[in-house]
């Protein structure tokens, strides 16, 4: 349970600057499969459709052509087999961090004490049953992006799709969360599919690396890393770390002219 | 909840005064302008706080005052609620809805600008002297801001929030009263506000224009007599009426929205 699978999408829309309708082709005919429990970075140029792969794979947006699948079954909005975890958490402000990730299993169909139950163990999970009762902005960055991430998973998906996860947080915060991400992995064994601009990160977490450029694939980079990694510090220190970061460097600079 | 102790300790700190104290002097200070320079105006172009205050225990000693108010008060809160009613689902769907909007946004947004006291003979025509009357002018001046403020409110809700309804499925319906309704009720709270005010002036229009009766009699028939001070009880009586309301508004609306405060950091004493 959790392979996705890109066959040939293509996403245009227009877009008005100026009075002028220009038409953007964010998706260009890209295809390519994730399997089972497998972690995908998306990286590339802002611009370059990695954010609206996901989307799309989401079901927020519509592809123009082609198709993706989870598990065998077409996209066709979203769904439960899928769960989100949004740039800047999105945490609906009026609710407590327990309501937050209860609000997913409510609209699941979840209720009563199994209800609360649930919530309070995917909190615990990332580590904030103490703070289950403050609101978002009683929270900090870090753990905001904590709850979007326990909502996510309550509702028990196949995939966990990522849209630049710990973009918005500072570098500490950030590699904690990493390590913490990956400790989540290694526990539920979700096929996560992230999209990020940061090529630490990309090389740290993922399994396999997809370079996007100009609503193409570009590259596919294989992570030469085991797992699991329990230590991101030693990771950091390896020859593999530096030559596959080196390796989408290169593979994000070549072609320059490209780059939008 | 930590800053805002925070806040109440930095306060203290500083020995500042309090906002109700602020505002007791400035109406202090006030009054006793009023009271210094309105002893000099002949009593038929002005009055001053005293003469009024003795016109306001007359009138409230005889019962006038109270018979009044009551009566006024009937088609005030039953247009002013009827108005919440209609215009917060109506400004809800119109934010939402495209196709609603495109069709009937017009309407509110020309509704909000209409000279309603043109209307009003018309509103005779239909209704008659009495209490539908009255009701429907508090009705349609406090509609408009209601479901406009509504109508902004909804559009300003950020799109992203929606999308984390709809990434877990939610129906239409359950987006607009779990995400959208919430996001939206400190505008909606503000177009309440807003309209105390214009359906305090409705009513007594409507009170004028109609039947003449309640708190607008009073005014109308003191006028004719040139009891300037028996004129001035009815029109303090409504003006602190209304910043009555508008306190308990922003009360309700600390009670279903505290979320605001403590985000936007303000301090309430």
């Amino acid at each position: 349970m959790g392979q996705v699978t890109f066959t040939d999408v293509s996403k245009r829309f227009s877009l008005r600057v100026d009075g002028e309708t220009h038409l953007i082709q964010a998706l260009d005919r890209i295809s390519f499969s994730i399997d089972d429990g497998e972690i995908v970075a998306l990286i590339g140029p802002s611009g370059c459709g990695k954010t609206t792969a996901l989307r799309v794979a989401m079901g927020l947006d519509r592809s123009t052509s082609g198709r993706v699948t989870v598990d065998g079954h077409d996209v066709k909005g979203c769904g439960y087999d899928r769960g989100m975890v949004f740039q800047h958490a999105e945490l609906l402000p009026w609710l407590s961090a327990l309501q937050n990730v209860m609000f997913g299993l409510e609209m699941k169909g979840m209720r009563g004490g199994e209800l609360r139950d649930t919530a309070e163990r995917y909190l615990d999970l990332v580590g904030l049953k103490e703070s289950q009762n403050r609101r978002p902005h009683q929270l900090s960055g870090g753990m905001k992006q904590r709850v979007g991430i326990a909502r996510a998973l309550a509702i028990d998906p196949s995939v966990l799709l990522m849209d630049e996860p710990f973009g918005a947080l500072d570098a500490q915060t950030r590699e904690a969360l990493q390590a913490e991400l990956l400790d989540i992995h290694a526990r539920t064994g979700k096929t996560i599919l992230f999209v990020t601009h940061d090529l630490d990160e990309a090389v740290l977490i993922a399994d396999r690396i997809i370079v996007m450029k100009g609503g193409r694939v570009h590259d596919t980079i294989k992570v030469p890393l085991a797992r699991p990694r329990p230590d991101l510090g030693i990771v950091r220190g390896t020859v593999e770390f530096a030559e596959t970061r080196y390796k989408i460097w290169q593979a994000l600079h070549d072609n320059a002219a490209e780059i939008h | 909840m930590t800053d805002m102790t925070e806040n109440t300790n930095a306060a203290t700190e500083r020995r500042s005064m309090p906002r109700w104290l602020i505002t007791t002097i400035s109406v202090i200070c006030a009054l006793a302008l009023w009271e210094l320079f309105g002893r000099d105006v002949n009593p038929v172009f002005g009055s001053y706080p005293s003469a009024i205050a003795v016109a306001f225990w007359h009138l409230l000693v005889s019962g006038e005052l109270l018979t009044a108010l009551s009566e006024s008060l009937r088609s005030f809160v039953v247009g002013y609620v009827l108005a919440i009613v209609v215009g917060v689902p109506v400004g809800l769907v119109l934010g939402r809805s495209r196709v609603a909007e495109a069709a009937f946004g017009i309407y509110i947004t020309a509704g909000y600008a209409m000279p309603l006291v043109a209307l009003v003979p018309l509103l005779m025509l239909w209704l008659g002297l009495g209490f539908a009357v009255k009701v429907s002018v508090v009705f349609l001046m406090a509609l408009f801001p209601i479901c406009i403020n509504t109508w902004l409110g909804v559009t300003a809700v950020p799109k992203t929030l929606i999308e984390v309804g709809k990434s877990f499925v939610a129906p239409d319906i359950v987006i607009l009263r779990r995400i959208v309704l919430p996001a939206t009720l400190p505008y909606i709270m503000a177009g309440i506000r807003l309209a105390v005010g214009r359906a305090v002036v409705a009513m007594v229009i409507a009170e004028f224009f109609t039947t003449i009766s309640g708190l607008g009699a009073v005014i109308i028939n003191s006028a004719n007599n040139f009891d300037t001070a028996t004129m001035f009880v009815p029109i303090i009586v409504l003006m602190v009426m209304a910043i009555g309301l508008n306190s308990l508004i922003g009360w309700v609306e600390r009670k279903v929205a505290p979320w605001q405060d403590e985000i936007a950091g303000r301090d309430r004493e």
